[in-house]
């Protein structure tokens, strides 16, 4: 089947001032598929959010969103996308309800349309509850189901999993999975890089502004994975590391043999160990 | 424009101001002050409808003024106002909605003011239009403070000397010569004058030059707001 580009940038760089934020910035975006943008704070991540969404103008390269350019997104276009932003944009004193039914007489969609979000984001018993009051996962959650709340084609998701609790993270990749299924193109952004593996189907690793590794997350991990070392912890409490080759094969099946493995791992990098790697840097 | 996002914004103001007292209480303080001021206080050879006129020279420089800039710079501080600009909502469709839900609100005000004057008839009608154009040029400087600022703390530290300005001169004016002369260039003290005439309006040149040309700087100063910091 052939798969619909939802986001093509071609060479994008961003300055302000002399400070230059990003540089020939190449990614493409398919329908169904987790983008995950990867980077330590300050690498330039929300800022091409913001180039994409129209937000801010970049000093040059091109982007199409949803086909069109990203200077120039037409009001159907905006229809099109939703947004879950670093800070959550609800209005603190109304209600859940409140909230979504904004945005249903925004978009012009059916206010039973509340409902059946408020169900999949697990908030249907705080309908009614003011969003001052809700927890920081329940407020994210909500503005999840804002994002989605008109079916989107494309999702922009800014750190959307930050400084959550790890059932509530689980909860929330669970729903951008339901999401893609459905065949939307999800931008995300995140510094965890476990996140990143779990749920992207290609990532670009940004530094200072520039991609620095683009690709499928265990393919990145492969490519640099120099050491090629097994780890065998024995039943025995020993841990030996051996090289991944014929040469350890022996030694290796002697231990299987004697039901004496405890755990056995290969030493490929994560995300992170792969960023340090490239750039010396660690994710802040 | 869209009509549809212009009223559901107008909706979301209605419920979200009716939770938010500092802001209502803005819109409800001068016209309760009024009538229980104007029953309590009879002081003779004082003008008619003195307390009347003073309280809404003060309402209309302070509550549009105030409310306006505090609803946008609030939206833009927590970041909702990008989300609806995101969402394909204009910003003449934000600023109708807004400014028509605080214009409404401010003439409710209005009536109450004109109930406790005792105004009928064409009075009451004179009473209010003159109101009317005052709390428009009040709502045109919130929002231009409103654009300007970033967070709620930097507009609340333009909003209360502008507010000041337009709200007390007026009241100042009555009592020394040479701020009268310098009130007499701003809207809201040529909307005193145009209240204390109820009945027998009769708009001079330079009542209409003097607000003109307040709400030609007003516009003026929005545009500038809004080129140099929009709306989100």
């Amino acid at each position: 089947m052939e798969q619909k580009n939802r986001i093509v940038t071609d060479h994008i760089a961003m300055s302000f001032q002399d400070n230059v934020v990003l540089q020939d910035i190449n990614v493409k975006i398919e329908e169904g598929e987790i983008f995950g943008l990867l980077g330590p704070s300050g690498a330039g991540k929300t800022t091409l959010i913001k180039i994409l969404t129209g937000q801010l103008k970049q000093i040059s390269g091109t982007a199409q969103v949803l086909g069109m350019d990203n200077r120039s997104i037409t009001r159907e276009g905006y229809a099109k996308i939703g947004m879950v932003l670093d800070n959550t944009g609800l209005y603190d004193r109304l209600t859940c309800w409140d909230n979504l039914a904004l945005f249903t007489e925004i978009y012009g969609i059916s206010k039973d349309r509340i409902k059946v979000v408020l169900n999949k984001v697990g908030l249907e018993d705080a309908t009614k509850r003011s969003v001052h009051k809700l927890s920081k996962g329940m407020k994210q959650r909500l503005a999840l189901a804002r994002a989605i709340m008109h079916e989107p084609e494309i999702l922009f998701l800014d750190e959307p999993t930050s400084g959550l609790d790890p059932a509530t993270a689980s909860y929330i990749h669970q729903l951008i999975l339901e999401e893609k299924g459905k065949g939307t193109a999800i931008f995300l952004t995140t510094h965890n890089m476990e996140e990143a593996t779990k749920l992207c189907d290609n990532v670009a690793l940004l530094n200072k502004g520039q991609i620095v590794e683009y690709g499928y997350p265990k393919n990145i991990c492969r490519k640099y994975n120099f050491q090629n070392k097994i780890q065998l912890l024995l039943k025995n409490g020993e841990s030996h590391t051996l090289t991944n080759d014929s040469s350890s094969a022996e030694l290796i099946g002697n231990y299987f043999k004697n039901n004496a493995v405890e755990s056995i791992h290969s030493s490929e990098p994560n995300l992170e160990t792969v960023f340090m790697e490239i750039t010396g840097r660690r994710f802040e | 424009m869209s009509i549809r996002k212009t009223m559901a914004i107008f909706k979301k103001q209605i419920k979200d101001t009716l939770k938010n007292r500092t802001v209502l209480i803005q819109f409800i303080m001068f016209p309760l002050l009024t009538i229980i001021i104007n029953s309590a206080m009879q002081v003779e050879g004082m003008p008619k409808n003195y307390f009347v006129v003073l309280f809404a020279t003060m309402y209309i420089g302070m509550a549009p003024l105030t409310g306006m800039a505090a609803i946008i710079s609030e939206e833009k501080e927590k970041n909702t106002l990008r989300v609806l600009m995101m969402s394909n909502v204009r910003a003449g469709e934000y600023l109708i909605g807004v400014g028509a839900y605080i214009f409404l609100l401010c003439m409710l005000g209005a009536v109450v003011f004109g109930i406790v004057g005792d105004y009928q008839g064409s009075a009451m009608l004179q009473f209010l239009f003159v109101m009317s154009i005052g709390i428009l040029t009040s709502l045109l400087i919130g929002a231009a403070i409103g654009t300007w600022s970033k967070n709620q703390m930097s507009a609340t530290s333009i909003t209360i000397p502008v507010m000041m300005i337009f709200s007390f001169l007026p009241m100042l004016a009555m009592f020394n010569e040479s701020i009268g002369k310098v009130s007499r260039l701003i809207y809201s003290q040529q909307i005193n004058n145009l209240m204390s005439n109820i009945g027998v309006l009769e708009l001079s040149f330079e009542n209409v030059f003097v607000i003109a040309a307040n709400m030609a700087v007003v516009i003026a100063l929005f545009v500038i707001a809004y080129r140099r910091s929009g709306l989100a």
